[in-house]
């Protein structure tokens, strides 16, 4: 079917309002928060109706009032620097541990012939496991959440650390051999700014699960700390504060990774043009 | 008889290559490659060359002749070896400061600005910054990059990236060039240019340029001599002299002489895969 044999559609000439040329190029930004409203219209109303029970969900109105007197009160922001505290340290120790090591395995083959099998098999086993066992080791107090946090970020830091250093490009390398550079000036010149972006990576991933790592320690006994506070909350069936916490840990969450992905921005700057005009 | 009294005069002349020695000396040069199944991969055999100062020769042959190995070897990558090359007199087992290489792609560091990378082996080798700073600056305008040194390489055309390779082999001031397929990735166009530019570069700077490629024309453009090799073992079967005026326009395409020499090598290549002139190979 061809346009030119095609009859012409008579549309009804009622005028459509131009809309304005941002919106016309960008329509995700007026779709997004659209999808939004009508979400929360629909929550909002089933949970009204009494279609779902307040218990099982709570409607969006009495979260938001949940999350602005808990704001208010200072009781998540005092319990948040908590959790974000066992999170920034179990990120730190992941990050460091993660960094050295994958380093140490992808130059040392010595180091990688000993330790690899041993780092699949504990890859494969689920970290969070080891929770209840690192609580009874480090105690109640933050410690046991810090290491929670460090053992679930450090394999996707390690993993990512490994493959950066091992997808080094060849050729900068032998310019620099040629120039009789040692391990460790190839390392600074070329390895380690090569192996960037799949560090960043790995810091994207580390920046959430290091959240997770600090709220399940909490989960398994804590004293404070959000994920203390959502299991309390939940004992007490006050699921809208649940709710709102989760708000709080997705705000966190999000603020993490928009900085990581800050810092890439700046020290990738040459990432995106290379990767486009790359032969 | 003369090996012995190479070795007695050696460590006279050990920095200074005496009058008349050449720059580059390969003697009875071989490579063997250990394959994965244990079987011994001739590369190289018996490969005897000399470059002298100043001299511009080129290496042509088929695809998997044990070319790069060359140049691999005269880069210092390959340190195991048999036989004996030497630059500027010395014995070579490593990579050497005389030497400066380009690679078929530019390998620049994509994170670093066009100036910075030209300057990259003044910061390996340790050379004073400000000198070398001044010469990067000196050597981007020479190969036509004068305004582009803030630019990082993926912001510049792939003749560019080139040049600036060309530039960072030259930074450290080395008695050799060695370019291995430098415009093997460029379009054929850029490519003529590009020969055009470096062999006013090499003119320029008087530098000793030992250039490997598939291109019989271009190697016959550049140089002083080709030298043809065969593959299987990587060998090689004949030096030809190019005795054409310089400089060398592109318009030398149709000069007789350049038509005859570059004739001469490709019967020399095509007689190497067809067999059909056995006689040739040693």
């Amino acid at each position: 079917m061809s346009d030119a044999t095609a009859p012409e559609l008579k549309l009804p000439a009622a005028p459509i309002p131009r809309l304005p040329a941002w919106l016309r190029a960008r329509p995700e930004l007026a779709l997004t928060p659209l999808v939004l409203v009508l979400v929360l219209g629909v929550w909002q109303a089933v949970v009204s109706l009494g279609l779902v029970s307040q218990y099982v969900l709570p409607a969006p109105s009495d979260i938001g009032l949940a999350l602005f007197e808990g704001l208010r009160s200072g009781l998540f922001i005092q319990h948040g620097l908590v959790t974000l505290g066992e999170a920034a340290g179990g990120f730190a120790i992941a990050v460091s541990a993660g960094l050295v090591m994958g380093t140490l395995i992808a130059e040392v083959r010595l180091v990688e012939r000993a330790v690899y099998p041993y780092l699949v098999m504990v890859q494969t086993m689920p970290k969070i496991a080891l929770a209840p066992l690192l609580v009874v080791w480090f105690g109640f107090g933050s410690t046991s959440k810090v290491a929670v946090a460090a053992i679930i970020s450090f394999f996707p830091m390690l993993v990512t650390t490994l493959a950066g250093m091992r997808a080094t490009d060849q050729g900068r390398l032998d310019v620099l051999r040629a120039l009789g550079a040692g391990p460790l000036r190839c390392f600074a010149l070329a390895k380690l700014p090569d192996a960037l972006p799949h560090i960043f990576s790995g810091l994207s991933i580390a920046v959430v699960f290091c959240m997770t790592g600090a709220i399940v320690g909490e989960f398994v006994g804590a004293s404070a700390g959000l994920g203390y506070l959502i299991v309390q909350a939940n004992a007490r069936m006050n699921i809208p504060q649940v709710f709102a916490i989760l708000l709080a840990l997705g705000a966190i969450g999000v603020t993490g990774y928009a900085l990581v992905q800050g810092l890439r921005r700046r020290l990738l700057f040459w990432e995106p043009k290379q990767e486009l005009s790359r032969p | 008889m003369t090996a012995i009294d190479d070795r007695r005069a050696q460590p006279v002349g050990l920095n200074q290559p005496r009058e008349g020695s050449p720059l580059i000396a390969v003697r009875e040069l071989s490579k063997v490659y250990p394959t994965a199944k244990g079987e011994r991969v001739q590369a190289l055999s018996r490969i005897n060359m000399e470059i002298a100062q100043g001299e511009f020769v080129s290496l042509v042959g088929p695809s998997g002749c044990g070319k790069t190995t060359v140049l691999r070897i005269l880069a210092g990558l390959i340190a195991d070896y048999t036989g004996d090359v030497s630059v500027s007199g010395k014995s070579l087992h490593g990579p050497s400061r005389e030497v400066g290489v380009v690679f078929q792609d530019a390998n620049l560091m994509p994170w670093r600005t066009a100036l910075a990378n030209v300057l990259l082996p003044a910061e390996v080798l340790g050379l004073n910054r400000k000198q070398a700073r001044a010469r990067a600056q000196e050597l981007l305008s020479m190969v036509g990059l004068e305004g582009f040194e803030r630019k990082l390489p993926g912001e510049l055309s792939g003749g560019m990236r080139q040049r600036v390779a060309i530039a960072r082999a030259l930074i450290h001031d080395p008695a050799v060039l060695l370019l291995d397929e430098p415009f093997g990735a460029l379009d054929a166009m850029t490519r003529d240019t590009m020969n055009v530019e470096l062999a006013a570069i090499a003119a320029r700077s008087q530098k000793t340029v030992f250039l490997i490629t598939h291109s019989i024309a271009e190697a016959v453009f550049l140089s002083d001599r080709v030298l043809v090799m065969s593959s299987r073992p990587g060998r090689i079967v004949e030096v030809i002299p190019v005795e054409l005026p310089r400089p060398r326009g592109l318009d030398i395409i149709a000069d007789p002489g350049f038509a005859a020499t570059v004739l001469r090598i490709r019967r020399l290549l095509d007689g190497d895969s067809a067999s059909a002139l056995p006689s040739i190979a040693h």
